[in-house]
């Protein structure tokens, strides 16, 4: 009797090590994407909050449509047509091209509510103390609005490194994508699936847990 | 010494101060009073540059406070203010809501500024609070810690805008005698205030606000005994 080839084997001890790598992958894009679109959020949640108008006219319109364009779009989009004007950065490039600025145009929101959240009054405080505009800015605003809307930014952090699976439609092998590859081959999608869910579960819960922590120990 | 002169002031198309001609001398201590909205707390944001203004002149020992040239936040460091909301920064301890300004604003050393924090919070009675945080004061020692705050940039002058409006009766007190006791101190005071106990006992001069216009100034004696003015007649027997 022949015995019959199969295509496929099954999960081993290497393949958990391929998912760990995958991880970090992950892990890196969100990073990378999270620091450089917080940094570009408060820039411009700075400049919603300041230029009123000439913001709301130019910058608001722009990242909302960031904001409103699913993100998997938004990613094959800039993947296959910024070649076209020499912008070729392949997969992981364009991956945190479009995340840093989708992560921009949602801290830009969270950055201006914390700059509103200092009120009038006590800005004047500051500035009638002999303070500069920017030493309010750095001393006051920063620390005073950046506690009130810490929450929310960790919740867009969070949720960013989720997003980040999508970047697997560029090939990028991150934990979605590894996930996937391993599925084709040992057709066990529930294990597989599961082990990548505890792996982004691994990287989202320290973050929300060190974040509590922080917020309790500023709460005093 | 202070000198305002033909100073007005809008807000969009309203009016809030009308011509106002006013000389504070050093050592002096003036209250403002007056009805909610006559302009009383308008005058001492324009004193110290935080509203801008579209007519006359505010001058500090020499310097116009709302000339372009003027390094506004040089000059503010003359002019403490404390505002009916104490503002403390909540996210750092009495001692460090104090150190921090002589320490970015006038470049003093950690240490300096701990050390004139201290004895800024010991002079307005707060000793015992230094590494307290504001969210475990009360109001009246918050608004202390305001005074002492303004205080620790080594002011020549004091502007106290309604600073016992906001606070419940029993502690209106508390801060009404850090008030009295710089005075006796000697330090150049405008407060502006509906507490007409403090105005009586403790200024120089007193000046009585109504829509903007500064309708009468003198000695306490002649204000509160002997106005002048119909509106101040009115106001003075509506608030006893």
């Amino acid at each position: 009797m022949q015995q019959s080839i199969s295509f496929f084997t099954g999960f081993g001890v290497n393949d958990l090590w391929f998912l760990g790598e995958a991880a970090l992958r992950t892990l890196w894009i969100s990073a990378v994407s999270i620091c450089a679109g917080t940094v570009l959020g408060i820039l411009f949640g700075w400049i919603l909050y300041e230029a009123k108008f000439l913001g709301a006219v130019t910058l608001a319109p722009v990242l909302d449509i960031f904001r409103s364009v699913p993100l998997i779009i938004q990613l094959v989009l800039f993947y296959n047509f910024a070649p076209i004007i020499g912008l070729d950065f392949g997969p992981f490039g364009s991956g945190v091209v479009v995340l840093t600025i989708y992560t921009a145009s949602l801290v830009a929101i969270v950055a201006r509510g914390g700059i509103e959240a200092v009120g009038k009054p006590m800005r004047r405080a500051a500035r009638s103390l002999g303070m500069s505009y920017w030493q309010d800015m750095r001393h006051v605003v920063l620390p005073i609005g950046g506690r009130a809307v810490f929450p929310s930014w960790v919740g867009v952090a969070l949720g960013v490194m989720k997003d980040s699976a999508l970047v697997s439609v560029l090939g990028y092998v991150e934990l979605l994508k590894a996930s996937q590859i391993l599925i084709t081959r040992t057709q066990e999608p529930f294990l597989i699936l599961a082990i990548a869910g505890a792996f982004y579960f691994a990287l989202s819960y320290p973050i929300s847990r060190y974040a509590a922590q922080l917020e309790k120990r500023w709460a005093q | 010494m202070i000198e305002i002169r033909g100073l007005e002031k809008y807000f969009g198309a309203l009016q809030v101060l009308k011509g106002i001609d006013l000389d504070v001398a050093k050592g002096e201590v003036l209250s403002v009073i007056g009805a909610s909205g006559s302009g009383k707390s308008t005058l001492l944001y324009c004193i110290n540059g935080l509203e801008p203004i579209q007519k006359g002149s505010v001058v500090v020992d020499g310097t116009n406070v709302h000339d372009k040239a003027t390094d506004i936040n040089k000059l503010r460091q003359k002019l403490g203010m404390v505002f009916q909301q104490w503002n403390s920064f909540p996210h750092l301890t009495a001692l460090e809501n104090v150190a921090l300004s002589p320490r970015i604003v006038k470049g003093k050393s950690r240490a300096d500024a701990q050390e004139i924090a201290e004895q800024q919070l010991k002079h307005v009675g707060l000793a015992d609070k230094l590494n307290v945080y504001p969210n475990a004061l009360s109001g009246g020692q918050q608004q202390r810690l305001a005074i002492a705050r303004a205080l620790a940039m080594e002011p020549t002058y004091m502007l106290f805008d309604e600073a016992t409006s906001a606070l419940d009766p029993e502690l209106v007190g508390e801060v009404l005698d850090t008030m009295r006791l710089l005075a006796e101190e000697g330090m150049t005071m405008i407060c502006v205030t509906h507490e007409m106990g403090f105005a009586r006992d403790v200024s120089d001069r007193v000046a009585y606000f109504h829509h903007g216009v500064m309708e009468e100034i003198g000695p306490p004696s002649q204000v509160f005994g002997d106005p002048q003015s119909e509106h101040t007649r009115k106001f003075l027997s509506n608030v006893r």
